[in-house]
């Protein structure tokens, strides 16, 4: 098989692949729950900010967000910005969106009471945020996030359109030099290998929160 | 005859948008006395509880908890709250147990009651344990406080929220329709709580439409309809009242 040939450079991809993912990952998910936080602001001059952002995100293809973050800061801000550092900006942005919205729903999911009884039992609205609401947050949301972290893994493919050598890159790459349709099979069981392991994650992290119900 | 004044509140009003919840409310409570409030849905029975735990700010009006001031009127009639660093400490003073129990599902029944104490009251975690051992003894839950608050029943659940209210030792502890969302099965076990704590003496205001426990517990009964008091007076006032709002709303109840 030709994929054994072209397996490093498929494994180069696949490294940055995950950079990728790591890298977005830590970045959208802190500020998924700072935007999420502001999304609930009464001031008008934070919602409507926050709503935008939110829509012009989850309202464009990622692949356009990519090539805007290339181009705009430097021809037009004049800040000059590396190829792959324009790739994190633009998946931090756009999944730091999503996940703000599933933050959103997982909030809004807590029944009022929980506030409630943290409120009249003497909490602060800070310890009833984290010690009572955010633990039944989090584990409302595995299943969403789930979702946002094997769709970020399969993503990252559109890193190729401002010049980043990712997996599927490479495997296209392959498939013209050897003209043979397996270094792109080979991408796509690497893919599912990849989210294999993700959805194994979430579900330990789903297993270990289910000692309890509601 | 119990003599210290536990709770005053005076022209309590409060609406919501265009509806007048609470339309100007008198109530004093005296240590030791256990007050019980019945009246339809919409009375406002609920709001006058969720007021005086700070689940909702007033329009206008004074709130006195435990000889602390919570909100006094100002020259224009509106409620004006003490200084936040205060709000916490009037809190502590009084508890309120929930129509729908609101217990923290993530927590076990022993870790529901001491959380509180530890992290608000800075008590040390061993000393929690031990009065929630006691609490959920008196409370007949000792063998449930590994457990989770689903693995219980409504009433179990319900007595483990009064245990949970009272870890914070308040001197006067509300109920807001504590049995309403109990299979009538249930509503005896923890009717029976309620019955315990009157008998030590306990301040409790309650909120029910069970009327049989508010005949035979009640030292005075409080009838509500759309945001006034109608009526109040002990029990044999009451439930013979001449006041037709009254009958009409009692005769419901008949037993």
């Amino acid at each position: 098989m030709v994929t054994f040939q072209i397996l490093p450079y498929l494994l180069e991809g696949t490294w940055r692949a995950l950079q990728i993912f790591v890298l977005t990952l830590v970045f959208s998910i802190p500020l998924g729950i700072v935007v999420a936080r502001l999304r609930q602001s009464t001031l008008r001059v934070i919602q409507l900010p926050v709503r935008f952002y939110l829509l012009i995100m989850r309202g464009t293809p990622l692949i356009l967000q990519l090539i805007f973050f290339m181009y705009f800061p430097p021809f037009v801000l004049g800040i000059p910005i590396g190829r792959f550092s324009a790739v994190i900006l633009a998946f931090s942005l756009n999944y730091a969106a999503y996940f703000a919205e599933i933050f959103r729903g997982g909030l809004e999911s807590i029944p009022r009471g929980q506030f409630e009884a943290g409120h009249v039992l003497g909490f602060t609205s800070g310890q009833t945020f984290t010690r009572i609401v955010l633990p039944q947050v989090i584990k409302r949301i595995l299943p969403p996030s789930a979702s946002e972290a094997m769709t970020l893994v399969k993503d990252t493919a559109l890193a190729q359109i401002i010049g980043v050598a990712e997996l599927f890159r490479a495997a296209q790459n392959s498939t013209s030099r050897l003209v043979s349709i397996e270094p792109i099979i080979a991408a796509g069981v690497i893919y599912l290998i990849l989210n294999s392991l993700v959805a194994l994650v979430f579900s330990r992290f789903e297993k270990k929160l289910s000692y309890y119900r509601h | 005859m119990p003599s210290d004044i536990v709770l005053s509140v005076e022209n309590l009003a409060k609406r919501f948008g265009t509806l007048e919840v609470l339309k100007s409310i008198h109530l004093t409570v005296h240590r030791g006395e256990v007050v019980v409030i019945i009246g339809p849905s919409g009375s406002g029975k609920s709001t006058l509880l969720r007021l005086i735990n700070q689940l909702e700010l007033a329009d206008s009006g004074n709130i006195t908890v435990g000889g602390q001031v919570l909100c006094k009127n100002d020259p224009h009639g509106r409620s004006v709250y003490v200084a936040k660093a205060d709000l916490k400490a009037i809190q502590l003073k009084i508890g309120l147990v929930f129509q729908s129990f609101n217990l923290f599902p993530h927590f076990t029944i022993e870790r529901n009651i001491t959380e509180a104490p530890v992290h608000v009251l800075g008590q040390p975690v061993a000393e929690a344990k031990t009065k929630a051992a006691a609490l959920l003894k008196k409370l007949g839950l000792s063998e449930k406080a590994q457990n989770y608050p689903f693995q219980l029943s409504g009433g179990q659940q319900q007595r483990a929220a009064i245990a949970r209210a009272l870890a914070l030792e308040p001197e006067v502890l509300f109920f807001d329709e504590p049995t309403s969302a109990l299979d009538p099965e249930l509503t005896g076990e923890v009717l029976k709580v309620i019955r315990q704590l009157a008998a030590e003496h306990m301040t409790m205001v309650v909120v029910t439409h069970e009327m049989a426990f508010a005949r035979e517990l009640a030292d005075r009964i409080i009838f509500m309809d759309q945001g006034v008091i109608i009526e109040e007076g002990t029990p044999e006032q009451v439930f013979n009242s001449t006041h037709e709002r009254t009958r009409q709303f009692l005769r419901h109840y008949s037993e």
